[in-house]
């Protein structure tokens, strides 16, 4: 019992100082799936482009930044890259960390959102597409009118999984020293050597973070009448 | 109106068209009978161009259609084309539907289409109902939408592929119905189908196709009293 009071105490005292962590988290978060959601969306609709150019890029796109860890693209964004901007430049350049990991995050998710948009897009009956077409509209404006208002509501929940995913993924920008959550709680360890208590509240704080999203992304669905058809 | 010259189709290694030549003039229902499989569908979608030919030429109310350098979404606001399966738009009521194409496409005003759409919904007996979801309504209902809605645009031939194939039997009529007061007004058709009966009453002409060619082509009481190709004769035996 004494053990528990004891992590209560340092959980209590630790709160404030975890709670700008998950500001920072949410933030990074936020604008990291504003991004992405474009870049997404380009990369979505350039993967079904019937220009091969468009759609050959965007099929790149998405395998590189799948196919390589997202631990490894912060790093290339925050070192690597001004590293040789440095070199080229002669005189050194320094990215902002908040910013890197935001273009990191972002570039990261938009691979992974272009695929839920291009297999949403995809899930729309072709007949959609040819009744659009037979009746004069340009592909762009049978896109925007008939194709993604239906396939906007059928990735509602995979976009909800990717943001999710990404909201814990943003834990591992604590390595370029941003001040996101599991960072403040390693700080605060780092200060009073309280490593239990501390990792167990990051987890929670994490945890009710995660949770919120996935209630208001069901409560999305429900609102715009997401069935499983 | 319609002239199809030498045209060919292929997916991939299947040859579905292999030479076609015909003609459709100004008002004339041409109803385009055959096997399944005959390559009846796919030549009805190639004078929209919803496939690409890979021989021959199309021309289209004096436009060769089958030239990439067409503008073909111009061509097609004057094609109005009914499919099997409606494909109405799900996520909009009857009315917009209607007057989606019209605004966005031909820049007509909201209260002008309005107005256009409310009368082609009168004149297919859906007054009612154009506040409407499509999944609300019958296959009938939605067929009959989805003629209004292709009619919105002004077209001057109306192309139907099978429009009452996936209808339940008692529906059909209701279409057909349509169909029949649109030829009365001299629309120009063309009409891939299995209502022979329509085909008798409606029809100028009949085409009857079989793998990929026109075998016959005949005013619709000389084919069916009198089919001169043994095919022809094959494929009205069965369903006659």
């Amino acid at each position: 019992m004494e053990v528990l009071g004891n992590y209560y105490t340092h959980l209590v005292k630790a709160f404030p100082f975890l709670m700008k962590g998950a500001g920072l988290t949410i933030q990074i978060t936020a604008m990291s799936v504003f991004f992405g959601t474009i870049i997404g969306l380009i990369i979505g609709l350039g993967r079904l482009s019937p220009k091969k150019i468009l759609s050959k890029m965007s099929a790149v796109y998405v395998d590189v930044i799948r196919g390589t860890p997202l631990l490894v693209q912060v790093l290339i964004i925050y070192f690597a890259v001004p590293g040789l901007m440095s070199d080229i430049l002669d005189s050194p350049v320094r990215f902002n960390r908040i910013t890197a990991a935001v273009v990191a995050c972002s570039i990261n998710s938009g691979a992974y959102v272009a695929e839920i948009f291009r297999a949403g897009i995809q899930s729309i009956e072709r007949g959609q597409m040819e009744a659009a077409r037979s009746l004069g509209m340009s592909r762009t404006q049978a896109m925007r009118y008939i194709i993604l208002p239906q396939a906007f509501k059928r990735v509602v929940p995979p976009l909800g999984n990717e943001f999710i995913a990404l909201m814990k993924d943003t834990s591992i920008l604590s390595v370029i020293g941003v001040e996101e959550l599991l960072r403040k709680g390693q700080l605060y360890i780092a200060a009073t050597y309280q490593s239990s208590p501390i990792y167990v509240g990051v987890a929670l704080v994490y945890l009710v973070l995660t949770l919120t999203v996935s209630r208001w992304v069901s409560y999305t669905e429900r609102r715009l009448g997401v069935k499983n058809d | 109106m319609i002239r199809v010259e030498g045209l060919y189709k292929d997916f991939d290694q299947l040859k579905v068209l292999k030479g076609i030549d015909c003609r459709i003039t100004s008002q004339e229902v041409v109803v385009v009978i055959g096997p399944s499989g005959s390559g009846k569908s796919t030549f009805l979608r190639c004078l929209n161009r919803l496939e690409e030919a890979t021989a021959g030429r199309v021309i289209l109310d004096g436009i060769e259609i089958t030239n990439p350098g067409c503008d073909i979404d111009d061509v097609r606001q004057r094609v109005g084309m009914v499919f099997q399966r409606f494909n109405l738009f799900p996520h909009m009521s009857v009315i917009k539907n209607i007057t989606l194409s019209p605004t966005k496409v031909k820049g007509l005003g909201e209260k002008e289409a309005i107005e256009k759409a409310k009368e082609l919904l009168k004149k297919v007996g859906l007054s009612d109902k154009e506040n409407a979801l499509p999944d609300e309504l019958s296959g009938g209902q939605q067929q009959r939408v989805a003629i209004a809605r292709a009619l919105a645009m002004e077209p001057k031939i109306m192309l139907f592929d099978e429009p009452t194939s996936s209808l339940d039997p008692e529906m059909v009529g209701e279409v057909l119905a349509v169909m029949k007061d649109l030829a009365k007004e001299g629309m120009t058709m063309v009409v891939v189908t299995h209502e022979m009966g329509f085909a008798r009453e409606v029809a100028d002409r009949v085409i009857f196709m079989d793998d990929g060619q026109i075998v016959e082509e005949a005013p619709p009481l000389e084919i069916f009293k009198n089919p001169q190709h043994p095919r022809t004769q094959g494929f009205l035996s069965k369903i006659l």
